[in-house]
């Protein structure tokens, strides 16, 4: 059985087609990197398997069953959005408000739901988060955090979205290797968007790419080609390949330089147009 | 001491305080979580066309500031997101809220006193009656949060993972602002309309600058609401000022105390939480 199954999905966002008549699977236990420019549709469709956007057409199964909003199966880690200032709640007590937060009543953290939680927090290695306060803690401590509460209630789907947003390199590279522990040692897919494939290269298990109202899978070799992300992005594309990094350029510019002019950590248009790889 | 008790009045205002601040210290919490505060500042002022129409209409007040904050709870619920982006429009209709309640006032033309005493309130002239009135309302309003508390704490610090879990982000956006509405014009009773912020917002805003935890938050935050109102009784009761006065400055005070003791990104201070 697939993880999830998309037959000729077409999805609309505002009056806008994101993904017109898409089928594609994604098998179960496998990292799979979601690619593609922003506006591409990576989020709308993670919403969509949550069952949060509706389908125009076509079906998504998700772990055998129809797509529907509420499934305890299906993790999801939100895109990092800034938070209300100055909250000081503890880590244990941000990740515990996720537990069973559907059900009416106190938010009461009896000694079930602390366990609950540290045995997520000590999956995503940040049980010392517990006491912390959030106000005080890093982007990449949040991001932890996210995850760990993404992990509650044991889901056999992860759908993580732009969890490297806004962290350094070193801080991207622990949050990939924890997504593969989590894919190989509990046995769970994971789908994982990402503006910059290399970080993912040696950790994916496959690639999906979005664009255009299209979608790519298959291994990072066979859909980051020109061909392919020509296709996906309605002009031509050159992929350029040095030392194991991807470099994906359109014409004489870096075909994503202005996606990522909104991230913190993007280089600026204005640098030597040599260096731009296909990242942030 | 206990010649102040000797008083009815100032029996019924330790009990009207008491009931009230627990009220807006508990909504109020949350309140400054969602980062809503500025709501409970416009609840209170459209409350104020409400009390004085309902004067004008030959009802008491306190039904028309119920009615008045209530229904535009419920709509700013059901109007969401949108409205925190709108602070023109919100600020104009705040500005015709209390414009329209002084055209109300002027067509009731007994005293200027009604109108002092809704927009800067006056404990010591709570009657039994209201006491109960009171007690009712937080009653329902302390029910209220306590069966949707969980809920809404999620929608609160996860909305996008509640939303995907089945929860209504609008549906507890609108509950919850009812909710407000309710305390609202309980403190109202207290404080007034321009001074609402003192008793739901100073307390919690303090209680969340000393906890790491919901449920001592909470608690911590009515406690500090009661122990403004109360003291800001007695002390009205000494100097002869406005009690309204002593609950607004003790409420500074202790957020100001409370904002120097640890500073925003400070050492991290021992606390068992």
């Amino acid at each position: 059985m697939n993880a999830v199954e998309l037959r000729e999905v077409s999805l609309v966002m505002g009056g806008r087609a994101v993904l017109s008549d898409i089928s594609l699977d994604i098998r179960t236990g496998e990292l799979l990197g979601v690619l593609g420019p922003n506006g591409s549709g990576k989020t709308t469709l993670m919403r969509a398997i949550l069952g949060l956007v509706p389908v125009q057409r076509g079906t998504i199964t998700v772990l055998g069953q129809r797509a529907t909003r509420g499934n305890p199966a299906v993790g999801y880690m939100p895109q990092m959005r800034q938070m209300p200032h100055g909250i000081r709640l503890s880590g244990q007590d941000f990740v515990a408000s996720a537990v069973n937060g559907y059900r009416l009543g106190l938010p009461v953290v009896n000694r079930d739901t602390r366990a609950q939680v540290a045995r997520a927090l000590e999956r995503v290695g940040a049980q010392e988060l517990a006491a912390r306060p959030l106000s005080e803690m890093s982007g990449g401590e949040r991001q932890r955090l996210l995850l760990a509460q993404a992990l509650l209630g044991n889901p056999r789907l992860l759908l993580l979205d732009e969890p490297l947003i806004s962290l350094d390199p070193s801080r991207q590279q622990e949050i990939v290797t924890l997504a593969k522990s989590l894919c190989t040692d509990l046995g769970i897919t994971v789908l994982f968007s990402a503006h910059d494939v290399n970080v993912l290269l040696g950790a994916i298990d496959r690639v999906m790419y979005l664009g255009n109202g299209q979608a790519a899978i298959g291994t990072v070799d066979d859909v980051i080609t020109a061909p392919v992300l020509s296709r996906l992005y309605g002009s031509e594309i050159q992929v350029v390949r040095v030392q194991g990094r991807i470099f994906v350029m359109s014409g004489n510019c870096c075909a994503e330089a202005d996606e990522h002019l909104h991230d913190s950590h993007s280089p600026s248009i204005n640098e030597p147009r040599k260096t731009h790889s296909h990242h942030a | 001491m206990p010649e102040m008790l000797s008083y009815a009045f100032m029996r019924h205002a330790f009990v009207a305080a008491a009931v009230v601040a627990v009220v807006g210290g508990a909504v109020g919490y949350f309140l400054v979580l969602r980062g809503q505060t500025f709501a409970g500042h416009a609840l209170a002022h459209v409350g104020f066309t409400g009390a004085t129409g309902a004067v004008l209409a030959g009802i008491a007040p306190i039904w028309g500031l119920v009615f008045a904050t209530v229904a535009s709870g419920v709509g700013m619920g059901f109007m969401g997101e949108d409205l925190a982006q709108r602070d023109v429009a919100v600020g104009l209709i705040l500005a015709f809220a209390l414009g329209l309640g002084l055209l109300f006032l002027h067509f009731f033309t007994t005293s200027a006193t009604q109108a002092t005493t809704l927009l800067f309130g006056n404990v010591l002239a709570v009657s039994m009656h209201t006491v109960w009135v009171l007690t009712a309302l937080s009653t329902a309003s302390l029910l209220a949060l306590a069966i949707v508390s969980r809920p809404l704490l999620f929608a609160s610090l996860h909305p996008e993972l509640a939303e995907a879990k089945g929860v209504s982000l609008v549906g507890y956006s609108v509950v919850f602002l009812a909710i407000v509405a309710l305390a609202t014009a309980e403190c109202v009773q207290i404080v007034g309309v321009l001074l609402v912020f003192a008793l739901m917002v100073g307390p919690a805003a303090a209680a969340q600058r000393l906890t790491r935890s919901v449920a001592t938050g909470v608690l911590l935050s009515a406690v500090l609401a009661l122990v403004e109102a109360w003291a800001g009784i007695v002390l009205a009761y000494y100097s002869n000022w406005p009690s309204s006065f002593w609950i607004t400055a003790l409420s500074v005070s202790i957020y100001v105390l409370v904002s120097l003791r640890r500073p925003a990104g400070g050492p991290l201070a021992a606390s068992a939480s």
